[in-house]
């Protein structure tokens, strides 16, 4: 929001570069058109969000203030509370496995596809888009489907793995024990986060020159000798890139958990997500919920640096 | 006897058979939740005790359950989608022409603080926005949901489009303005039709990502006037747990749009992935 405020004046009085020197103030008024609405509608819906969230996490909020419209400041209050709560404290610990747990499957797997698909062979393409599938699919929808497969009783993979001798009769409790429940949540984001891993970590690939491959060859370096000292390092700010958006897109993980396990058994499966749905919008204490999204934002901050650090020499580009 | 110089040898396509062979192995592997959807979905017995393998006996019974049951929610989607893509696509195409374009004061900023907007969580958006909504009496309206579900896509559509615009000649616009266009005929006339392909991904995309969101649909709402297809499965779930096969009917009919897409727009979804910071 700053940015906006500070430009339009800086413009006015500002000389203007390229060929339009000539350029009336009207005219350089009608070109801040195009972009005016966008920066309202940012302004309103990002900017608005971010300030007014941390002035709620200032005041007391209760059913009552809906029908009173009066959410009195309350100091620290807000802050004290959810930091003395339990279920903070363990939701932030969740979040971090779940966080980590997901990325280094997802990345992983997505690494191993990537490279193998890099392969040349019949059918390479349409296999690569159609494994696309799972994540364009809305994440409710496939942790609903999940849910199912991972059914302690009739779920399709306590059945399989009890036929090849892996488990009990009565299966594993994928989702109703609270000590394995976190496990399938982090299992099933694996499995969505696969396709957007394999995809941009393939096209990080392809941009590598095969004369670099040829060399090694040349050089008699072997299959893994050559992953690790050529495609790894030459991967590296795509893996970055990949790496920190999955981050970010995994740490705030709302719906793929409440559609899953609803941050049950026991909150076992809580996460800064769910915490901040909880507090808001179930017992409708806005202030307290403004306190968890202000931490999980501070999460992200601190890799959106990372972020654009990684884009850099991406972001310099362009007029 | 000689092999022809430029056929593969027979070991190379051996390699190349074994290959497929592994990459349809792990197709079949990574999409099997979706074939257990499918086959649920077309067992109506399956509710009662554990899932066939196979719908040997396939019915579309769980379809009609899933249709009339949940048909209000999915056509909810889709318009509230497509409401989505045209107030995204009409805020961010002006605004990418006019940041790879006019050169304007502070406009690396702008850049900059859109690459940032998308990493601000949802659930803080709606944490915030829900007082400010219910204010406004835009809680459980479709305009409220539609200009929520905007946000998730526009981000993401300003970086693509502009990305594509700044590769457009100033000369072919200035040509038009010379023939007496103004600058904003010149836009629609000039520049949008040469950025069909970057419009339609941007499009795509925000259809997606609307079709797909969970988070306001779930706060925005508070009673069932306005319920996209994610709250309707959500809720169905919850309520029907015991008919797993009308579930997954329902599951099957909301994954239809990604399936379609990945399908008839594989060019444009392959093009979104790589050319933007995608989700």
């Amino acid at each position: 929001m700053t940015t906006i405020t500070s430009i339009a004046p800086a413009n006015a009085t500002g000389k203007t570069h390229t060929r339009t020197h000539r350029a009336p103030r009207r005219q350089r008024l009608l070109r801040w058109l195009f972009v005016a609405p966008a920066l309202a509608y940012m302004a309103l819906f990002f900017g608005y969000p971010l300030v007014n969230n941390i002035v709620m996490s200032f005041q007391r909020y209760t059913p009552k203030t809906y029908f009173t419209g009066e959410a009195p400041f309350n100091g620290l209050d807000n802050w004290r509370a959810v930091f003395a709560n339990e279920l903070f404290t363990d939701a932030v610990w969740h979040t971090m496995l779940f966080t980590v747990g997901s990325l280094l499957g997802q990345f992983t797997i997505g690494l191993a596809l990537a490279v193998f698909f890099s392969r040349r062979f019949r059918l390479s393409g349409m296999v690569r888009a159609v494994l696309l599938l799972p994540w364009l699919v809305p994440m409710v929808v496939s942790a609903v489907v999940w849910r199912r497969i991972l059914d302690q009783e009739h779920g399709m993979l306590n059945t399989v793995l009890h036929a090849v001798g892996l488990v009990p009769a009565d299966g594993v409790p994928w989702l109703s024990s609270p000590s394995v429940a976190l496990l399938s949540a982090v299992l099933v984001n694996i499995w969505i986060g696969i396709p957007f891993n394999m995809v941009i970590l393939y096209g990080g690939l392809q941009e590598i020159p095969r004369d670099v491959y040829e060399a090694a060859a040349l050089d008699g370096s072997g299959p893994w000798r050559t992953f690790r000292s050529i495609t790894l390092p030459m991967l590296r700010p795509v893996i970055t890139v990949v790496l920190v958006l999955g981050f970010m897109s995994t740490v705030k993980i709302l719906d793929l958990i409440l559609a899953l396990t609803s941050g049950g058994p026991a909150d076992s499966t809580q996460t800064l997500g769910t915490v901040t749905y909880q507090l808001s919008f179930l017992q409708l204490d806005f202030g307290q919920g403004a306190v968890v999204g202000n931490v999980l934002i501070l999460i992200s901050a601190v890799f959106a640096v990372l972020y654009l650090r990684a884009n850099r020499a991406d972001f310099g580009k362009g007029k | 006897m000689s092999v022809p110089a430029n056929r593969p040898t027979r070991s190379a396509r051996l390699r190349s058979a074994w290959n497929t062979t592994a990459a349809l192995l792990i197709l079949a592997v990574l999409l099997f939740p979706v074939y257990w959807m499918l086959n649920t979905a077309l067992q109506p017995e399956s509710s009662i005790a554990a899932t066939q393998w196979f719908p040997t006996a396939p019915s579309l019974k769980n379809f009609d359950t899933a249709i009339s049951t949940q048909g209000g929610s999915l056509l909810t989607s889709l318009g509230v989608a497509l409401g989505a893509v045209v107030v995204c696509l009409a805020l961010a195409a002006p605004a990418a022409y006019g940041l790879a374009q006019f050169g304007l004061r502070g406009g690396q900023g702008i850049v900059f603080t859109t690459l940032i907007t998308q990493m601000v969580p949802g659930i803080v958006i709606a944490n915030a926005m829900y007082s400010a909504y219910a204010e406004l009496g835009l809680v459980n309206s479709y305009l409220g949901l539609i200009l929520a579900d905007a946000s998730l896509g526009l981000p993401f559509a300003i970086v693509l489009l502009r990305a594509f615009m700044v590769s457009i000649p100033t000369e072919v616009v200035e040509a038009a303005m010379v023939d007496g266009a103004n600058r904003f005929t010149a836009f629609v006339r000039i520049v949008l039709p040469m950025s069909r392909n970057s419009l339609i991904t941007a499009g795509l995309f925000t259809f997606l990502f609307a079709w797909s969101d969970f988070i306001f649909a779930l706060t925005l709402n508070t009673t069932d006037d306005v319920k996209p297809i994610t709250l309707g499965i959500y809720q169905f779930v919850g309520a029907h747990v015991s008919d797993w096969g009308a579930v997954m009917a329902t599951a099957v009919l909301s994954a239809v749009p990604a399936a379609v897409l990945l399908v008839v727009a594989q060019k444009y979804i392959a093009a979104g992935i790589t050319g933007g910071s995608v989700k």
